[in-house]
């Protein structure tokens, strides 16, 4: 990736946020915190290392495509936005998220827009829904990768540990689990609640192939993807991430998890993306 | 008809085999078992098809938002486990992974009921029914033999959409013959009468086809409703025989809170009131017992049905 390159991700980004802002602010509803940790993951996936939609004219579902499960639903504004700046649908539609009849449901519905893969929602269940789609991928000997993001505190769920069981066992090197580790979850932080670390240990453990990377550093993020590409054994990526990044007033704070801005703090955020 | 009980044959068999069936002519079809492959019988569908065969272990979650992603992909899942723990403990994920988008997974769940015997109320699921028959998209299944078993695997192959198909632990007589076709949209009437109408379905009715037999040495005419899909109900048989026989009796190997017996009563309530007697477990747990034992103490034997439904019927006067 060069430098020009660098710096148009940076810009879709930044272009990522803001449109996250307007949509969860004229909504009056959504989660912009650990949406707004998730945009350099989603937007380095999305743009760059993973093949989708617009390579095949029109068909978002084309088999050859790379798989991704957003496991941590409530990052939908996130999701929506990348797929809009990726041109999945036009970005006007951004603003009828969260809205009746909208495609754009609060957490991601596979009956409902393109480029859903499965739904989303309630936690700890899409690293198990990729696991599936990557058992497919090898009994079509479908070359296709499948990426599942998850919270890190969607760790506490159990069934998660029993994906991360599985997918080692099965095999499933065509299978990348980023986790979007902002350390924060509602009532508090991760380990404060229920501690996680030492979560790389414990992965390698279960016999996952382990990378930690800034997950704000799009380098970084790309670097580690493509790893876990070449990777004989199931990788799982720690991004170490800020909730609420990019908003000086939404970093690190709890509070940002699922609260909507008002016109003021709207226009606050906003200035601090140009 | 005749019903030979003494000849009973394993309906799990039936259900193993006919995954092989089904197996053979669809090189989608994928089965997922969590550790009791031995008792399902998905371990028959194994041996044919390893590669197509995934034991997922004790993680029941696991296994069906695994089959949510499979099935995401085309695949048709097939995931087995105990009625218990194919209902309860992935509740929100059969809702959520697998009903919400419509996915094509198959859950068949095996020893439902009271007849799952020695194990005890912590096996013996008596809300499965009732759990699957409230989730949106999702169709709900009890066959009663092995031909119907196997007729309702072969249709759940071939069909699109959630389904929860529940088959019985004990070996079950022969109540259907060769030419039998399943119909998912049709209850069967399987007797005419008209004195009162008994509706049930799996393995109770092989006891309610003998019932009928004893209440018509009583002088009573009992109609007889199979009705193996649950969910959606046929409407039109069961009102046609509320209109005829001005009462229905629903025997089920479950609950009476939510299964057939509610099904029942809520479409009767808003179409035509008519008086129901629903027989099953009263809103109670099970126990440990021998499979013939424990369908006596809870009501479910022929001649404990025909019993309470001759003092109904004389109450009724």
């Amino acid at each position: 990736m060069d430098k020009k390159e660098l710096e148009n991700l940076e810009e879709i980004c930044k272009e990522t946020r803001r449109n996250m802002l307007k949509m969860v602010h004229c909504s009056q509803s959504g989660h912009l915190g650990g949406g707004l940790s998730s945009v350099e993951i989603l937007t380095v996936l999305y743009q760059k290392c993973m093949k989708n939609f617009p390579e095949w004219e029109n068909s978002p579902q084309h088999n050859d495509r790379d798989r991704f499960v957003l496991s941590k639903g409530h990052a939908s504004a996130a999701l929506y936005a990348t797929l809009a700046q990726r041109g999945y649908f036009e970005t006007e539609e951004l603003m009828t998220f969260r809205q009746i009849h909208s495609r754009l449901q609060g957490h991601p519905a596979k009956q409902y827009l393109p480029g859903i893969e499965v739904s989303t929602g309630s936690l700890g269940q899409g690293l198990s829904m990729a696991c599936g789609i990557a058992m497919a991928m090898k009994l079509d000997k479908n070359p296709a990768h499948v990426f599942a993001l998850m919270g890190d505190g969607e760790l506490q769920e159990g069934s998660v540990w029993e994906s991360l069981m599985h997918a080692p066992h099965r095999k499933l090197n065509n299978l990348t689990a980023i986790i979007d580790r902002n350390g924060l979850q509602i009532d508090g932080s991760t380990e404060n609640i229920k501690c996680l670390e030492p979560l790389a240990d414990k992965l390698e453990a279960f016999n996952w192939n382990v990378i930690e990377i800034d997950g704000h550093d799009i380098m970084e993020v790309y670097e580690a993807i493509e790893k876990s590409k070449k990777s004989d054994i199931p990788t799982a990526i720690i991004a170490k991430t800020v909730k609420g990044k990019g908003v000086s007033f939404m970093e690190n704070q709890c509070s940002w998890h699922g609260k909507a801005p008002c016109d003021e703090e709207c226009q606050r955020a906003l200035t601090e993306l140009v | 008809m005749i019903l030979d009980k003494s000849k009973t044959k394993s309906i799990r068999s039936a259900y193993g085999n006919a995954l092989v069936e089904v197996g053979k002519e669809n090189q989608d079809v994928v089965v997922l078992d969590a550790d009791l492959s031995c008792s399902t019988q998905t371990g028959i569908f194994a041996k044919e098809f390893p590669e197509r065969f995934f034991n997922m272990g004790i993680a029941e979650q696991d296994m069906m938002t695994t089959a949510a992603g499979l099935a995401s992909q085309g695949k048709i899942p097939f995931a087995s486990t105990f009625a218990m723990f194919a209902t309860g403990r992935v509740y929100d994920q059969i809702r959520n992974s697998i009903c919400y988008p419509k996915f094509n997974v198959k859950i068949v769940a095996t020893h439902g009921g009271i007849t799952v015997g020695e194990d005890g109320a912590s096996h013996q699921a008596l809300e499965d029914v009732a759990l699957m028959k409230a989730l949106p998209n999702m169709m709900v299944i009890v066959p009663a033999d092995c031909k119907e078993c196997r007729e309702v695997i072969k249709y759940a192959a071939t069909h699109q959409g959630p389904m929860y198909i529940r088959i019985a632990r004990t070996n079950v007589p022969d109540i259907f013959d060769e030419d039998y076709t399943f119909d998912p949209h049709k209850a069967k009437v399987l007797r005419q009468g008209k004195d009162v109408t008994i509706v049930t379905n799996g393995e109770t009715l092989a006891e309610v086809i003998e019932c009928a037999d004893i209440l018509e040495k009583a002088g009573i005419e009992a109609q007889i409703i199979h009705l193996p899909v649950v969910k959606p109900l046929d409407d039109g048989t069961i009102l046609e025989a509320a209109k005829k026989t001005n009462f229905i009796v629903t025997v089920e190997n479950h609950s009476i809170i939510g299964g057939i017996g509610s099904a029942v009563c809520e479409l009767l309530s808003e179409n035509l009131p008519t008086k129901v007697l629903r027989i099953g477990t009263n809103d109670e747990f099970g126990q440990s017992g021998e499979q013939r034992q424990l369908m006596d103490f809870y009501g479910l034997t022929a001649e404990k049905l025909a019993k309470k439904i001759e003092k109904e019927l004389k109450e009724k006067k």
